[in-house]
C-alpha cells in the first residue's frame, strides 16, 4: 500500500514540474549549469567504468569461447553487442545513479531542510520547476552523450585487454566489431539511456524533495534516491528489453 | 494591513492553530509572541501561503489569500520579504547573486540596475564590499543582514521575520532590530515578527499578538501588556526576566 501511495506522489510531483518556466533565460543557464556537473562532472568515472567493463567482458567471452568450431572474430562481435545493448546503456546508468542521484537528492534535500527552498517560494518562484526542470533537461541530454562515449570506450577497452591477453588480435576484434552490425543496437541504447536519465534525475529529486527534518533525513534521502533509481533502472532495462528486442 | 480570521490548522490528530484571529497593522512592527510550540512559525507559515490552512481568512489589504489560486497568490508572495530564522541564504550562490535572484526573476532590471539595486539594499543593510562572498563564509549577523537585504530587494509591502535575533549575539540582536524598525518606517511597510525575545519587544514593538498553545490569548499594544491581567502572558513576561 505504501509503495503505492509512494507512486501516486511522484505522479503528482512529476506533474507539478512540467509548468512555464518562470524565465527562460534562467531555466537555459541553469540547465547549462546543471549539464557541466551532471555530463563533465562524469566523464572520469565513466571512461575508466567503460573501459574495464569492455575489457572484462572481453576476458570473459574469450574464456568462454574455447570451441575450435566458433571463430575468434565472434569475441568482438558479442563484445560489441553485449557493450552496446546492455553494458554501456545499463552499468553507466546505475553508475550515474550512485553519482548524480545522491548528489541531486542531497542538494535538494538540504535546500528543504535548510529552508531555501521555502524561500524560494515565497519569492513566488514555482521552486519544483526551478531546480528540478534543468536538472531533468540537463539529464536527458548528457546521459545519452556519456553512453555513446561509454560505447566507444568500452570496445576500445575490449580491443586492447584482447591484444595484451593475446585473446583475440586486434584485426580479429575489428573484424568481430564490423560483422552484421545492426544500427537499431544503437537506437535501442540511446532509448534505454533516455529513459534512465529521466528516471536518475526525476526520481533522485523527488526524494531530495520529500526531505523534512535534518542532516539524518537527507542522508536517508540520498540513498532512497539511489536504490529506487537503480531499482527503476533495471525494471526499465527489462520491459524495454522485452518490447524492443523481440523477433 | 493584513488580517487574519479564525485560523485553524491541524497536522494529523494534533490541532496547531485554534481560530487564530488578528489584525497587524501597516507601518507598524507587529509582534507574535509565544513560547517554543506555540504556533507561532506555523501561524507565520500559514500567512505566506507555506502551509495551507485548514479554515480561516487570510487577507492582505482586503485580498483573501486563502480563496486564491497559485498565480495570485504568486503575486502577492512577490509583494512579501521574509527574513528566516536560519536566513535561507542560497549556498550555491554569493551575496551579490543572493539579493539579485528575485530582481533577475521578477523585474525586467539591466544588469547594471540590477547592480545598483543589489548594492543600495547592501548598504542600506550597513554591508559593503561583501558582494563576492558566500554564505558559508559570512558571520551569522552579517547573514541576517544579507537576508534583510534580499527580503527588501523588490520593495516588499510586507516583511515577515522568523525570530530574526536568535542565536546572535546582544550587540548584533540590537542592530537587527534597529535595521527591522527604520526598514519598517522608512519604506511603510507591514512588519509581522516572531519572536520570544521581549527586550525586542519592548524596543521595537508596536502592536502584540500572545499565542498559547495555538490560540491567540492576548492583542494589544506594547505598553498594555503590563496591565492585560492575562495570566499566561504574565508568566511568559516573568519567564522572561521582564
Amino acid at each position: 500500500m505504501k509503495f503505492f501511495e509512494l507512486i501516486g506522489q511522484y505522479v503528482l510531483f512529476l506533474m507539478s514540474l512540467f509548468s512555464r518556466p518562470e524565465k527562460f533565460r534562467v531555466f537555459v543557464k541553469q540547465t547549462f549549469v546543471e549539464m557541466d556537473s551532471i555530463g563533465v562532472g562524469s566523464f572520469g568515472i565513466v571512461s575508466l567504468i567503460s573501459i574495464f567493463t569492455g575489457a572484462v567482458s572481453t576476458v570473459h567471452i574469450g574464456y568462454q569461447l574455447v570451441s575450435g568450431l566458433v571463430p575468434d572474430y565472434i569475441i568482438g562481435r558479442i563484445v560489441r553487442d553485449s557493450n552496446i545493448l546492455e553494458f554501456s546503456p545499463t552499468v553507466t546508468c546505475l553508475v550515474l545513479a550512485g553519482k548524480v542521484g545522491s548528489s541531486i537528492a542531497s542538494e535538494i534535500g538540504t535546500m528543504k531542510v535548510t529552508e531555501q527552498v521555502d524561500a524560494l517560494e515565497i519569492m513566488g518562484v514555482n521552486s519544483r520547476n526551478y531546480l528540478v526542470l534543468p536538472k531533468i533537461t540537463a539529464g536527458i541530454i548528457t546521459i545519452p552523450i556519456l553512453v555513446v562515449y561509454a560505447m566507444g570506450l568500452s570496445l576500445i577497452g575490449g580491443a586492447i585487454s584482447g591484444e595484451m591477453s593475446g585473446i583475440i588480435s586486434l584485426e580479429y576484434f575489428v573484424k568481430g566489431l564490423r560483422s552484421d552490425f545492426i544500427p537499431f543496437s544503437v537506437v535501442f541504447a540511446m532509448i534505454k539511456s533516455l529513459t534512465f536519465a529521466f528516471i536518475i534525475t526525476s526520481v533522485s529529486s523527488f526524494h531530495g524533495y520529500k526531505t523534512e527534518g535534518g542532516a539524518l533525513e537527507v542522508g536517508q534521502s540520498s540513498t532512497k534516491a539511489v536504490v529506487f533509481s537503480c531499482l527503476g533502472i533495471i525494471f526499465f532495462d527489462y520491459i524495454i528489453s522485452q518490447l524492443l528486442l523481440q523477433h | 494591513m493584513i488580517t487574519i480570521h479564525n485560523i485553524n490548522k491541524s497536522f494529523g490528530e494534533k490541532q496547531i492553530l485554534k481560530n487564530v484571529s488578528a489584525h497587524f497593522n501597516k507601518g507598524q512592527c507587529n509582534f507574535v509572541i509565544g513560547a517554543s510550540g506555540s504556533g507561532k512559525s506555523v501561524l507565520m507559515k500559514c500567512m505566506v501561503g507555506l502551509v495551507e490552512v485548514d479554515s480561516g481568512e487570510i487577507s492582505y489589504e482586503n485580498r483573501d489569500f486563502v480563496a486564491m489560486d497559485y498565480n495570485e497568490k504568486k503575486e502577492i508572495r512577490q509583494e512579501i520579504g521574509m527574513l528566516f530564522q536560519g536566513t535561507a541564504l542560497f549556498d550555491s550562490l554569493n551575496v551579490e547573486n543572493n539579493i539579485a535572484f528575485p530582481l533577475r526573476m521578477f523585474t525586467k532590471m539591466t544588469p547594471s540596475e540590477v547592480l545598483d539595486r543589489v548594492n543600495f539594499c547592501l548598504k542600506r543593510v550597513n554591508l559593503e564590499n561583501v558582494n563576492k562572498l558566500y554564505p558559508s563564509s559570512i558571520s551569522g549577523g552579517m547573514k541576517k543582514r544579507v537576508g534583510i537585504a534580499r527580503a527588501m530587494a523588490l520593495n516588499p509591502k510586507y516583511l515577515f521575520c522568523d525570530e530574526p535575533n536568535s542565536g546572535l549575539d546582544p550587540i548584533t540582536s540590537r542592530l537587527i532590530d534597529e535595521l527591522i524598525k527604520e526598514i519598517t518606517l522608512e519604506y511603510n511597510i507591514t512588519t509581522i515578527i516572531n519572536t520570544h525575545d521581549m527586550k525586542s519587544l519592548f524596543e521595537m514593538g508596536d502592536n502584540i499578538v500572545f499565542i498559547h498553545k495555538g490560540e491567540k490569548w492576548w492583542e494589544g499594544r506594547k505598553e498594555e501588556i503590563r496591565s492585560s491581567g492575562n495570566p499566561e502572558l504574565l508568566n511568559f513576561m516573568k519567564a522572561s526576566e521582564f
